[in-house]
């Protein structure tokens, strides 16, 4: 992988010591030299471009920051640069390999209005994908309870929920539906109004 | 692309009006094209602010006061410290006027020394450096020296007034004089914080011509524009802002990103490099703009058959240090505060003062969910009182067609108050439920309030509650705020055979980029994605007005209507015979680039008078209802909302699925306004300033929302639409109270309803009715 300097960004003191690291960011391996202090999130933002993966708060809060490490969801603002040393980091631009071959999970957050703004998106597909591997057939309850650590502020989460059901169809070997046919008949488990 | 069939929102609801398929509608396209930057935002390609890379940019930072109200005596920079290495800004690098302008051009873009800091966390200098560690090490070098003066927390002892209003009509004596039954009640809402999960994030490059480039996160290009223009004393070329992929706004970046604009700007122009100012979340809620606090006071009168015959209100906004947007936040708050209903005899006032606390401003709803809170829970209170449902009561007092609001304006059209009303009561099944609390609340032991533990028979440790509420917003611009701007949008068919939409209403995952290329590709006969939707720089868009209000489909979208068919038009007059769709590609090689300006001109018959506060104070209304269903956890008083029924009139559907998405997204913010979100403030300042301690609804907190759509088109616009993004922000809140009082039986005038309110109210602290 290519390293981008960006000037002048990396958040960094001249004079500290910097440390060799060794990961595979998805699928490739970068050997790095980094501060101790400093966050996967930045090296990931400021040193390999992987801009994917987003900022939203300064307390672990948030979770658009989440990227697989060693195959489990993490937040990458949680964990320090040298601390991934040897592990393998897979982020959102390692999904789909261009907008027109959207990964199934991807395809059905367009179909299904699984976003808005969009910041959070990354972050959800990531938090998704791992409760996916784990459970390819969640249960409302179970996908709201996987996400609850990631933030969204536009969509009041339904979108998302269903956007997750209908991806996770389809990684099941179901055919992709429409939005209309979903909402048709919703894989949802929600409560009927006079449950 | 692909496309989607048309389909209704609802399947079960009788008597639906929702989308008609067959109907055909201008600006909705025969399927539904998808978000347009979706698969760039979900592979990580679309580009936010930070996500921005110019080299050699310096990063930069805000010096804000420590004190909600003191004279600024000096700024001292250590002497210790080698300042040649970065860059400091004050107020005397100010080339312009200091102000961020805006309505009443009072708060300064940077504290002068001498001058006074009105606020805590008010900007008085900048800081740029080439990487963070050093801001980080050289922030607490810079010390303000200051003299405390007193400052002012309460919006009630403020003598300096931003705004008031008063509009009567009928004889409010005489109203009181013929009712059978007085309530009165006052409610208090506090601040609530936007919280777009995208920070503010701006970066500023200095141009060779001495102006400067702006890439920011923000709703509104034009009013950073201005902003620029008068504090940095530029050209309309030399300013020049462009509204990357914006993460959320929600009101939040309408006004602020001026501020932040100017900051990097002035960084920016000194360093000679570009700077980026990109905020972190505590210094996001600590600083900027949140929705006003406000005390509502209610007397109303009623005949014993449940008739409105006397509304007295008063609303007193806290408008923090500066005026920013008040006046037009108070005057939206003012005009909602008697809600969807009719009454002869109403006395509303309001007033929006001056605090040491951060200045408010825009959020979604705009001072019309503070009110319209207050006057639902009057509503019910109401209800409750006559022992009658808050239904019929709503019944017998809504607005119907040709009925009179305060303001003398009559309501010609687009009248959907019942509809609305009927479709909750309907597909919640509001009465059964109703009944059934009530049979549930008289096993626990005739209500709710008893205490918890031994007194409480059986083992049900959960109430279920159900509540009602109704609400109304004023589309587009308050008064005559359309025709003041004055807004141009524009379609294109350009040289090459390309067909673009240009305004400068951005995207903030509402559905812009989405929906205006569907208007014009569904006028013109074309593919939507066929059409191209400009940048949103002002270089290249003109100013087709801010992206707020719930204005962009209505208003921008009824002028791109028109653009296009005027485009259209002149494309098939040159090409006799030739539809648009076969004929513009030649037509641009033969006749070069045709480029239609549409202006914005008053709706016909709409007419407001500002400084008498009379006649159509907006040219329509869209109707909204909500019915919130939850439980109450009796010991620890927690409230979970199971599911919320909304159901809103946004005149015409011009996409339902994005359409939808809003409904949703707002609802949610609207519980989350009624039973979590709070903003602590202590001596002007907010204490719980991080995304740890400001909590917004999680996936697990939300409810399940249905949404129903209804159409009561408005006839001033092209294609009827009235606009959806607010509208469901101010009903939700209410019914959640009203479905927490239904379950517990007491009354949280106050917001949030949090466990401790509740569990006060439920000891007997709190929540009598007043009257
Ligand atoms: S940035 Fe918010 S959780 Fe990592
Ligand atoms: S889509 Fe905007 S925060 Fe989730």
């Amino acid at each position: 992988m290519e390293l981008i300097h960006r000037p002048a960004s990396a958040g960094t003191a001249a004079t500290e010591a910097r440390i060799a690291i060794d990961l595979v960011v998805n699928g490739e391996r970068v050997a790095l030299e980094v501060e101790p202090r400093r966050l996967l999130v930045d090296v990931l933002r400021e040193d390999l471009d992987l801009t994917g993966t987003k900022v939203g708060c300064d307390t672990s809060s948030c979770g658009t920051c989440t990227v697989h490490l060693d195959g489990r969801a993490v937040k990458s603002c949680t964990v320090l640069a040298v601390q991934a040393d040897g592990s393998a980091v897979r982020t959102v631009e390692d999904l789909a390999p261009d907008s027109e071959h959207l990964h199934p999970l991807q395809a059905a957050f367009v179909e299904h209005h699984g976003l808005q703004c969009g910041f959070c998106t990354p972050g959800m597909l990531m938090t998704a994908l791992d409760l996916l591997a784990r459970d390819p057939d969640p249960s409302d309850g179970e996908i709201r309870h996987a996400i609850h650590g990631n933030l969204c502020r536009c969509t009041g989460y339904q979108s998302i929920v269903a956007s997750i059901q209908e991806g996770a169809a389809v990684m099941r070997g179901e055919p992709p539906r429409t939005w209309t046919e979903a909402h048709a008949a919703p894989r949802s488990t929600a409560p009927a109004p006079d449950r | 692309m692909p496309t989607r069939a048309f389909t209704s929102g609802v399947q079960t609801v009788e008597r639906a009006l929702v989308v008609d398929p067959g109907q055909r509608v201008p600006g909705r396209a025969a399927g539904f094209p998808l978000r347009r930057e979706g698969p760039a935002k979900l592979t990580g390609a679309a580009k936010y602010t930070d996500d921005l890379v110019f080299p050699g940019a310096w990063h930069g930072i805000t010096i804000r006061s420590t004190e909600a109200h003191a004279k600024l005596v000096a700024i001292e920079l250590d002497p210790d410290v080698d300042w040649s290495k970065v860059v400091v800004a004050t107020a005397a690098d100010i080339p312009g006027d200091n102000v961020v302008a805006s309505i009443k051009d009072d708060q300064p873009v940077l504290v002068p020394v001498g001058g006074v800091i009105r606020h805590h966390a008010e900007p008085v200098a900048l800081l740029a450096a080439p990487d963070k560690e050093t801001l980080r090490r050289l922030k607490g070098r810079i010390r303000l020296v200051t003299e405390p003066l007193p400052p002012v927390f309460d919006p009630e002892q403020s003598d300096h007034v931003f705004a008031k209003y008063e509009v009567t009509t009928g004889d409010l004596a005489l109203g009181f004089a013929g009712a059978d039954l007085i309530v009165e009640g006052t409610y208090r809402v506090g601040h609530q914080e936007q919280l777009y999960i995208e920070n503010n994030a701006m970066i500023a490059v200095p141009g060779d011509d001495g102006g400067i480039v702006i890439h920011g996160s923000l709703q509104c290009p034009y009013y950073v524009h201005k902003a620029l223009k008068r504090a940095l004393r530029l050209t309309h070329v030399q300013a020049r802002v462009i509204a990357e992929e914006t993460g959320g706004g929600f009101g939040g970046k309408e006004e602020y990103p001026s501020m932040i604009a100017l900051h990097a700007s002035l960084l920016a122009l000194k360093a000679k490099r570009p700077v980026r100012m990109i905020y972190e979340r505590h210094e996001d809620i600590s600083a900027t703009t949140k929705r006003h606090p406000a005390i509502v006071r209610h007397r109303s009168g009623v005949t014993k058959d449940g008739v409105l015959v006397a509304q007295d209100v008063e609303v007193i906004m806290d408008g923090g240090a500066y005026c920013t947007l008040s006046p037009v936040v108070l005057s939206r708050g003012l005009l909602h505060a008697g809600g969807p209903y009719r009454c002869p005899n109403v006395r509303l006032r309001a007033c929006a003062t001056r605090t040491n606390t951060p200045p408010n401003g825009a959020f979604r709803g705009f001072g019309a969910p503070q009110t319209e809170f207050a006057a639902e829970m009057q509503l019910n209170r109401i209800a409750e009182r006559l022992e009658m449902s808050p239904a019929e009561l709503r019944r017998r007092n809504v607005y119907r067609l040709n009925d009179t609001t305060p303001t003398g304006q009559v309501l010609r059209e687009s009248v959907a108050a019942e509809e609305v009303l009927e479709q909750a009561l309907g597909a919640s099944h509001f009465e059964r439920i109703r009944e059934r609390t009530a049979r549930e609340s008289a096993e626990r032991g005739g209500s709710g309030t008893i205490p918890p533990g031994p007194l409480r028979s059986g083992d049900r440790r959960v109430a279920n509650g159900i509540g009602l509420a109704l609400g109304w917003h004023g589309a587009g611009f308050t008064g005559s705020g359309e025709v003041y701007i004055g807004s141009i949008a524009s379609v294109e068919l350009t040289a090459d055979g390309r067909i673009r939409v240009l305004t400068a209403n951005t995207e903030m995952g509402q559905g812009t980029k989405t929906v205006f290329p569907q208007m014009v590709a569904a006028e013109l006969g074309v593919p939507s994605d066929w059409v191209e939707y400009a940048p949103q720089d002002t270089a290249e868009v003109p100013d087709s007005g801010p992206t707020v209000a719930s204005r962009t489909v209505m208003v921008v979208g009824g002028l791109v209507i028109r653009a296009a068919r005027r485009l259209k038009a002149a494309v098939e007059e040159r090409n006799p015979g030739v539809p648009f769709h076969e004929a513009f590609r030649d037509d641009a090689k033969a006749n070069g680039a045709t480029r239609i300006d549409q202006k914005f001109e008053a709706y016909p018959g709409v007419v407001f008078d500002d400084a008498t506060y009379v006649g159509d104070a907006y040219p329509a209304y869209g109707w909204a209802a909500a019915v919130a269903s939850v439980e109450v956890d009796l010991d620890t008083a927690e409230v979970t909302v199971r599911d919320v029924i909304a159901v809103d009139d946004v005149g015409k559907v011009i996409h339902p699925v994005l359409c939808e998405g809003q409904v949703e997204g707002g609802t949610l913010q609207a519980v989350g306004y009624a039973t979590l979100e709070e903003m602590k403030v202590r001596d002007g300042r907010y204490l719980n300033d991080r995304l740890a301690t400001y909590l917004i609804p999680t996936a697990m907190d939300a409810p399940h929302i249905r949404t129903i759509l209804v159409e009561a088109p408005f006839s001033g616009a092209p294609h009827g639409a009235k606009g959806v993004g607010e509208l469901p922000m101010d009903v939700a809140a209410p019914a959640v109270i009203a479905a927490i009082h239904d379950a517990t039986g007491v009354w949280i005038h106050d917001l949030p309803a949090t466990p401790e309110r509740i569990l006060a109210a439920m000891h007997g602290d709190r929540g009598a009715p007043a009257a």
